[in-house]
């Protein structure tokens, strides 16, 4: 690997780290200017000046807000999260299982809806115009447009309150076997595949397509390739940049974004933590999970920026 | 004949239930009836049906799953910091209280064998004896005398606090006998100890997370935000119960989520569900709706301080043009109880029945708007989903306001810091208030001149004065007769408009057996927990 390839990769590094700390510091002074603190949400309607006074001192929360940023920082650099606000409890332990949780179910929807959309968007792009290629876009649309708590729920309403195959709540800590796992996750991980495979299908399709169009492909074609040939060796490795963009941008979705099917199954993820967390102004465990997904996003685009640019010969 | 009328749903069923444990005489239930098109005839079968439900006998064991609607990583079993209905219940299930109100609202003894006072300021509390916390120790005086007086600590940050207050010393006199001073002398004192927030606690205690009480069940786990499991306490000192052998509770913040978890045999109790989905629940067969009306009450507040509450034409004018029934009907679905614009609920036995609600008369309406020369002006209404339905009640005063042309300005605002920036701050505003456990604490709080709640700024000396009054009698009567009163003056002179009290709706699966509604909630007072069992 040459130098050059390598001070790009380390450019990419440092302009990561760079973006961490400008969002930290975005989302502590957002979460500052939100109406009302922990003590006075703590204490909801029942919020008297004194009780909301002695809660603040001692939650140190009169400090100012640039000394509290300050601390927070600190302690992130140096591997502590804090302690929560809210329940005196380190934001490690609120934040350890559940990471873990979030994490098995980005896995396994990754296994199961990369591979599929990879092939389904490639084969797409290889019959363009046929019959199969109408019916996987037709397909891809209509599951894009169909918003995720509707597939969720209505999957819900058949499998589990009428069929009774699926339990309607996923709780992930209750698994002891492989079985009792399918059951649990196959609701979940169907929902959010229907939601991050679309996106890829289209985008793989679109990018494959565009290679097919060049000359050079045209010229594999002359030559006698056959069609699956011409596709898979000359057309793809140039469309590996696009793809892998692609299907990065959909995975970070899986980090953060599945607020909707962790509240309808009830699935202790990180998402509904940081919700939360806003709810009750907890700024420790906010920051927490702000830069676990921010860390989550930048490595996936990162990896994908890199395997672009390793993937480029005239970059390589 | 068949047992089963045509338009008799469920809801029904638990509409009857809950009027029989209030003591509803059969007169009543019969009009009740006829009300609602029910034919005499099937009414007989009804009645026996809905009295029959409490007949059966306990059975032990079993693992019980309930879901509540709300959690977060606040979720805590401190007890001064309990707030969210989960809460309530987890330390019902760890926790005992001094005392309790049973389900038809009468104060009953639960660690305290008495409390009794000659002057309602110096009160004598002597407890059981023999009862142990989980861990061993036995209940002593001074235990209760930490649970009582943290409350008044600013650090704890206790909910209960301005209520504590009034507490200004409390002694162990000896390892079973606990002395109460209060400021002033206040009656009420036995039912103020019944209150969620002052459950007892193991004198020292900082660490809460162990749920180490007296309770009917042990905490096995705990994880905020996420769910708490209990085992049954073996050495539990009342006679009866707890007769499940595991409770495990957790919250599933969806309604439909939480619907479906019940109807896919997931939980057994699913607490607070919305009408939307009562239809669900009733098109399934073996489940059962219980629904409870605790005085919890969504209402439009006007500020008789700033225009245009300041004229009184205006007040009264709004009282008329509120439609009740409607809101009843259209807006809660039934799930209500028409109120009189004061905050004593049907449940509290000092309730004044013969306070009818204002009837809806929009003529009547648009001559009070004329005389206060409102007609014509947009008046400003706040709204939001932060205070239950009031958005749904504010397009009705819409309506009806443009029919006598009163133009409203529904204003919707977002809930999140609702409570701080318009709740008792904007001119015409709703509000929405949780159940007290006595008139006492409900007018302190919201109607005397100093209330910190005073959401209309209602000031009168004389109502200050009964209060006071009424607060330091400990004969019942003299008091509901001065109670009787106030509630009056509150739903004539106040600028509040109280248009009904909301209904709380819990579905349970058909083999949860035991389950009562009770004055302090749904979920049974929240201390369900220790009373159900589970048929086979």
């Amino acid at each position: 690997m040459s130098t050059y390839v390598l001070n790009l990769i380390a450019v990419r590094l440092l302009i990561a780290a760079l973006t961490l700390l400008i969002v930290s510091f975005a989302v502590f002074f957002a979460t500052a200017m939100l109406p009302g603190d922990t003590a006075t949400i703590l204490l909801g309607q029942a919020a008297t000046p004194e009780a909301v006074a002695g809660l603040r001192t001692a939650m140190h929360l009169d400090d100012p807000a640039y000394l509290r940023f300050l601390r927070w920082l600190g302690g992130f650099l140096s591997g502590d999260l804090g302690t929560s606000y809210v329940n005196n409890v380190a934001v490690a332990d609120l934040i350890g299982g559940r990471f873990i949780n979030t994490m098995r179910l980005a896995g396994i929807t990754t296994l199961f809806s990369v591979p599929l959309a990879l092939t389904l968007g490639i084969t797409a792009a290889m019959f363009r115009g046929s019959l199969y290629d109408r019916a996987v876009t037709i397909l891809t649309i209509g599951v894009i447009s169909i918003p995720e708590f509707m597939v969720a729920t209505s999957a819900v309403l058949v499998f589990s309150v009428y069929l009774k195959w699926l339990p309607a709540l996923s709780f992930a800590n209750d698994v002891t076997s492989v079985w009792q796992m399918l059951q649990v996750y196959a609701m979940p991980v169907i929902s959010l595949t229907f939601v991050v495979a679309a996106q890829m299908i289209r985008m793989t399709r679109a990018a494959v397509i565009d290679t097919i169009n060049t000359p050079y492909v045209e010229t594999a074609l002359l030559k006698g390739a056959s069609r699956p040939r011409m596709v898979l060796r000359h057309a793809l490795p140039n469309a590996v940049g696009p793809i892998v963009n692609a299907v990065a941008l959909s995975l970070s979705y899986l980090v953060g974004g599945v607020i909707i099917v962790e509240t309808i199954f009830n699935y202790p993820g990180i998402a509904k933590l940081m919700v939360d967390g806003v709810a009750t102004r907890d700024l420790p465990l906010i920051q927490s999970c702000a830069m676990i997904f921010c860390i989550g996003y930048l490595s996936l685009i990162t990896l994908a920026d890199i395997i672009a640019i390793l993937a480029n010969p005239r970059l390589r | 004949m068949n047992d089963r009328t045509l338009n008799w749903t469920p809801s029904d069923d638990a509409m009857v239930e809950n009027a029989i444990r209030r003591g509803a005489t059969r007169r009543e239930l019969l009009h009740m009836l006829l009300a609602g098109g029910v034919a005499l005839t099937a009414s007989g079968a009804i009645l026996g049906r809905a009295t029959s439900a409490h007949a059966a006998t306990p059975k032990s064991g079993g693992h019980l799953k309930a879901a509540g609607w709300s959690a977060s990583t606040a979720d805590t079993l401190d007890p001064a910091k309990a707030s969210l209905s989960t809460d309530y219940v987890r330390c019902c299930a760890l926790y005992n209280r001094l005392t309790f109100l049973d389900k038809s609202g009468v104060t009953q003894m639960e660690l305290a064998e008495s409390v009794e006072s000659s002057d309602a300021k110096l009160w004598t509390v002597k407890l059981r004896s023999g009862v142990t916390f989980h861990d061993g120790k036995t209940l002593s005086s001074q235990d209760v005398v930490f649970s009582l007086m943290r409350h008044l600590d600013p650090d704890v940050g206790s909910k209960v606090n301005s209520i504590a207050k009034q507490i200004t010393g409390v002694k162990a006199v000896d390892p079973l006998t606990v002395e109460i001073t209060l400021a002033n002398p206040n009656a009420d004192l036995p039912t103020i100890l019944s209150m969620h927030h002052f459950m007892i606690v193991q004198d020292g205690t900082t660490d809460f997370s162990k749920g180490i009480g007296t309770g009917a069940f042990k905490l096995e786990s705990f994880e905020p935000g996420v769910k708490s499991v209990a085992v049954k306490n073996p050495n539990y000192f009342k006679s009866q119960g707890p007769y499940i052998d595991s409770f495990e509770y957790f919250a599933i913040s969806d309604d439909n989520a939480r619907v479906n978890a019940l109807l896919s045999g997931d939980i057994h109790l699913a607490a607070s569900i919305k009408p939307r989905s009562m239809k669900l629940v009733e098109s399934q067969p073996g489940f059962v709706l219980s629904q409870t009306t605790s005085g919890n009450y969504t209402n439009l507040n006007m500020r008789l301080d700033m225009e245009p509450g300041n004229k009184a034409d205006f007040v009264t004018g709004m009282k008329h043009l509120i439609n009740r029934e409607q809101i009843q009907k259209s807006v809660m679905r039934g799930l209500a109880e028409l109120a009189n614009d004061q905050p004593v609920s049907p449940a509290s036995i000092y309730y004044n029945a013969e306070l009818k609600p204002k009837v809806f008369d929009p003529e009547k309406a648009k001559f009070h708007f004329e005389k206060a020369g409102l007609i014509g002006q947009s008046i400003p209404v706040v709204a939001s989903d932060a205070a239950t339905s009031s958005v749904d009640m504010a397009t009705l005063v819409q309506q009806a306001g443009a029919e006598i042309g009163m133009a409203f300005d529904v204003q919707r605002v977002p809930s999140d810091g609702y409570w701080s920036n318009y709740w008792l701050k904007a001119p015409v505003h709703f509000g929405n208030i949780n159940p007290r456990p006595t008139p006492d604490i409900l007018f302190s709080l919201l109607y005397s001149s100093d209330a910190p709640w005073n959401e209309s700024q209602y000031k009168s000396k004389k109502f200050d004065g009964m209060l006071v009054e009424a607060r330091g009698l400990l004969d019942q009567a003299k008091r509901k007769a001065i109670y009787d009163e106030m509630q009056v003056m509150i739903s004539e002179e106040a600028g509040t408009v109280i248009p009904v009290f909301l209904s709380n709706v819990d579905a349970l699966s058909g083999n949860l057996k035991g389950l009562e509604a009770n004055p302090l909630g749904g979920q049974m007072g929240y201390a369900f927990a220790e009373y159900v069992w589970l048929d086979a």
